[in-house]
């Protein structure tokens, strides 16, 4: 703030020429952005530059030998032979978990943007009220909720759609429905927002000229509201796939995502040209996916 | 910052304003004499709120003066200025109550003790016991007194008004323009009033300024723009005219001969703008009288032939549309006064008027008559 | 009777997600009351009040809770100060490059965490910085500024010019006018964009797990406690969390309602008064 109350006040008597008043703010905006500016570029753009040249270091170093840069591009095709199923593994579950999303998230947020009166603000709340709670304890909730001998386990056996035997936790279902949970109000957020201003009449229009629900639905409500779905889409797909919690915690070796390698790649393997090459194919592959979304969805218009 | 001086009229010199490659006040210069309430009339973008933000500093001139009496405040900052603004929408500060957003010019030229000011204030625009309350809590009418109470306290040597009265319900309005004219004549301040509202800057000013596209069209008293046009933009922006496109023949003893619609008429030369070449001979509507043949056309008078096309009856008066042989539509009105009957569409009549109440613009060659049709929008002098 | 279903079976599926969406949150406040059975079981045992009378049972809980509580203050600190610098140059400059600074701006909110985290480590392995405490901050400013930034630019951009003309006009200068208008009327929004800031470092672990060292913050506690088996106080602070945010939601919408309601009964308060006469 103190940077504004250094602008000099000028005298004004002798009526300088047009230019100078705007001179005395032209850099006051290069003032306001250069310590934020400094930060993401330091700490966001400057360390994404050091692991693209992490991924192409020599991958027979490590960290107590040091790594020599040898532009080892190789590096990129042996993670990726050695992790594929990974990959495949993190973009269908995210995938599996998106499609449940929209399925739970439209109809949440036309509800409360339509059709919840004056109980909006109150539903709202309810949405956004499990980001209070730590993401980690509320992930490990689900681990009671789906525990062997919780009730919703029980119950599935009873009516059989559970085999005597058949458990949630620790498997893909499990996975995939917290990632569906964890990630859901990024979704229904964005979402809400596009819905709530569309305006009701519309429909009553759209109605009047002989359109079903159904149809008033697709030809109205769904092509209005896509900015804020394509907005929650990516809202909820990035976090989706780059997510290891949720493997690590509900799942077991057999449902770990691409996240828990490269965590393991970095944390435990301690091999970081393979875990650079790795954090950069997922962005590489998320960024791919996004674009074509984007160009499919035919939209500018993101956040 | 000078109060007290001695204030001196305020001049516009050469003022210019551009916009990249638009032009939005265009070399204007005019002298809003002290203590007078003055009217910039235009439509939206005709650069009348430029210009009212270049007096208040909030938009620097491109090229040209702003005088206060002798000193030149055009590149002086807002705040160094004697003058103050009633914003459109008020912009009145919604965080802070009533007397503290009336009170505001004063604290910030370091006056403490504020109370009494303040309160005279709110009772000159009869908002007395509303000092506690937030400006979201009060109505539009009362909002718009907040406004004002917190710039006339400064006693600015200028005050502007940025289409104060726009937001305002129409009776409203009406009573806000009675109530600015009453409080201006009482703290004797310069008054700039920037209005779209014909009717409005009719009813209050002493001087009204047309503009249009970046120039003033007209300036005068309200009265004589009406009543003798300087432009077809002003004849047209100001109520409704009747604009026939003719020929002048030059002067002859008093009156101007003009030749129109195959018929020869006459205009008094004082009431000609041009008397050679190309001209449009003006009627207002109301001064259009329609009888049914020629022979109940008073002497002295001048008419035209036509058949009634419409008649709307508004109330006070009906307006009628008669078309002339050569196929414009001319405007009548006729005020219900009980005397006369109401002639049906598509009954042979005949327009007259007085030539005393004709006038006379120059006109651009090729330009055809320019008639306006009936507006919903009843005419001045003719509402209620 | 068919009308009346639809119309209300889009309440109903939303009732049901809502529903699941508040499950954990049911089960976390169940089990704050356990008595777990054993250190690696997550049912139901027994209730019993010991865990909120003794939170602080595992001290090393609570030292990582003080731990991401300073953490979180310094970062949002931080953060919003850098982002409401940036977010005022970005709505009331023009300059140069405005483009490139909204990108650097939106990049770290769609980039995963997992590659900013991996990202950063990286950095400072490689300017051999030492991580802990410090290098927690420096990443948790860096992805909170943008949010700040989002939050602050969307309320000053609602925030109406005239009011700051207006002020000019009746003879305060830059600074006057800064002080005593716009930042009480952007306010709310710095003030939430904080709120958001705090929330984010607070929660935060995949970032957080890549630059620790051998600092451990909350969520970094809960993720070694999973393996070794969560102590019944992880349940109390997250509850205690939810219940401050939803008391601090409630206060602010009660304020807001209190002056919505102000606002609709002056009128009628004020008719008696002082009418204006015409």
């Amino acid at each position: 703030m103190t940077a504004l109350a250094h602008v000099p006040t000028g005298s004004g008597q002798s009526a300088p020429p047009p230019a100078s008043r705007r001179g005395r703010y032209r850099l006051l905006p290069y003032l306001l952005l250069l310590p934020g500016t400094a930060w993401l570029f330091l700490f966001f753009a400057l360390p994404l530059l050091q692991l693209a040249a992490a991924s192409l270091y020599d991958p027979s170093g490590s960290l107590s030998t040091g790594y020599a840069m040898t532009w080892a591009f190789s590096n990129y095709w042996d993670a990726f032979q050695a992790y594929w199923p990974h990959f495949v593994r993190s973009f269908v579950y995210s995938a599996i978990a998106l499609v449940l999303a929209l399925l739970m998230g439209y109809p949440l947020a036309y509800g409360i943007a339509q059709k919840a009166g004056r109980w909006k603000n109150l539903l709202l709340v309810c949405v956004v009220a499990p980001m209070f709670t730590s993401f980690l304890v509320r992930t490990l909730a689900w681990k009671t909720i789906l525990s062997d001998n919780g009730w919703l386990v029980g119950l599935l056996r009873d009516v059989h759609l559970l085999g005597p035997d058949g458990r949630l936790l620790a498997t893909p279902v499990a996975v995939v429905l917290g990632l569906t949970y964890n990630f859901l109000p990024f979704l229904v957020l964005p979402l809400y927002a596009s819905l709530e201003r569309l305006d009701y009449r519309l429909l009553e229009a759209a109605s009047d000229l002989y359109a079903s629900p159904l149809r008033a639905f697709r030809r109205v409500t769904l092509p209005l509201s896509m900015p804020g779905m394509i907005a929650g889409t990516l809202l909820f797909f990035i976090p989706a796939t780059g997510d290891y919690i949720n493997a690590e915690l509900l799942g077991t070796p057999n449902e770990y995502m691409i996240g828990n390698v490269i965590d393991s790649a970095f944390l435990v393997r301690l091999d970081y040209p393979q875990g650079a090459a790795l954090s950069f194919l997922l962005m590489a592959a998320i960024l791919a996916i996004v674009f074509v979304y984007l160009r499919k969805a035919g939209t500018e218009e993101v956040l | 910052m000078g109060h007290e001086a001695p204030a001196g009229d305020l001049r516009l010199a050469n003022l210019t304003k551009r916009f990249g490659a638009f032009t939005a006040v265009d070399d204007l210069s005019l002298t809003i004499p002290q203590g007078s309430f003055f009217a910039l009339l235009g439509a939206s973008g005709c650069g009348k709120t430029t210009t009212l933000r270049m007096i208040a500093g909030l938009e620097e001139p491109t090229s040209g003066q702003v005088l206060l009496g002798d000193r030149d405040i055009a590149r002086l900052r807002p705040y160094k200025r004697p003058v103050n603004t009633v914003f459109q929408s008020y912009a009145l500060f919604p965080h802070l109550d009533i007397n503290e957003n009336v009170a505001f010019g004063l604290r910030r030229r370091g006056i403490r003790k504020v109370a009494d000011q303040v309160d005279r204030m709110l009772s000159l625009v009869q908002l007395e016991g509303y000092g506690r309350r937030k400006p979201a809590q009060l109505s539009g009418g009362q909002q718009q007194r907040v406004a004002l109470a917190r710039a006339l306290i400064n006693h600015p040597q200028v005050l502007l008004l940025d289409e104060p009265l726009g937001a305002l319900d129409l009776k409203l309005r009406r009573q806000m323009q009675i109530e600015l004219k009453r409080i201006q004549t009482e703290v004797g301040i310069t008054f700039v009033h920037v209005t779209h509202d014909q009717e409005e800057a009719m009813t209050m000013a002493d001087t009204v300024a047309v503009m249009n596209a970046g120039r003033i069209e007209q300036l005068g008293a309200p009265a004589d723009l009406y009543e003798f046009p300087a432009t077809a933009f002003v004849a047209n922006f100001l109520g409704q005219s009747n604009l026939l496109a003719g020929e002048a023949a030059g002067t002859s003893g008093n009156d101007v001969l003009v030749a129109a619609h195959g018929a020869r008429f006459s205009v008094p030369a004082a009431r000609s703008r041009v008397n050679r070449g190309p001209v449009f001979l003006g009627v207002r509507p109301e001064k259009l009288h329609l009888v049914e043949s020629p022979a109940q056309v008073p002497a002295g008078h001048q008419h035209i032939g036509g058949v009634v096309t419409d008649a709307s009856y508004v109330g006070v008066s009906t307006q009628y549309l008669v078309r002339t042989a050569w196929g414009s539509e001319l405007s009548a009105f006729a005020a219900n006064s009980g005397a006369g009957r109401v002639l049906p569409v598509g009954a042979p009549v005949v327009a007259y008027w007085d030539p005393r109440h004709a006038f006379l613009l120059g006109r651009e060659a090729g330009e055809d008559d320019q008639t306006t049709p009936l507006l919903d929008e009843p005419p001045v002098g003719v509402a209620s | 009777m068919r009308r009346w279903l639809a119309d209300r079976w889009v309440m109903g599926v939303a009732l049901l997600v809502l529903g699941y969406l508040s499950l954990p949150i049911l089960v976390v406040a169940g089990l704050s009351f356990n008595r777990p059975s054993s250190r690696l079981s997550y049912d139901f045992n027994e209730f019993t009040l010991d865990n909120w009378r003794h939170p602080c049972a595992t001290s090393a809980m609570c030292d990582a809770v003080v731990r991401s509580m300073e953490i979180g203050l310094i970062a949002t600190v931080v953060s919003t100060i850098l982002g409401t610098l940036m977010a005022f140059a970005l709505v009331r400059h023009g300059f140069r490059g405005r483009s490139g600074i909204n990108g650097l701006i939106f990049l770290p909110m769609a980039t995963p965490e997992l590659v900013m985290g991996t990202s950063l480590l990286a950095l400072f392995v490689a300017a051999g910085v030492p991580q802990g405490f410090w290098t927690i901050v420096i990443a948790h400013v860096m992805f909170c500024v943008s949010f700040v930034v989002v939050t602050v630019k969307a309320r000053l951009a609602g925030m109406d010019r005239r009011l700051e003309e207006a002020a000019m006009d009746l003879y305060a200068s830059e600074w006057q006018t800064f002080r005593r208008i716009t930042l009480p009327l952007v306010l709310p929004g710095i003030v939430a964009a904080a709120l958001l800031a705090f929330s984010l470092s607070f929660d935060d672990f995949i970032i957080t797990n890549f630059n620790a060292g051998t600092t451990v913050t909350f969520p970094m506690y809960v993720w070694g406690a999973a393996q070794r088996g969560i102590p019944p106080q992880v349940n109390v602070i997250g509850t205690a969390m939810f219940v401050i945010a939803l008391l601090l939601v409630g206060a602010g919408s009660l304020r807001g309602r209190r002056a919505r309601r102000a606002n609709l009964a002056a009128p009628v308060a004020g008719g008696g008064q002082a009418k204006p006469a015409s």
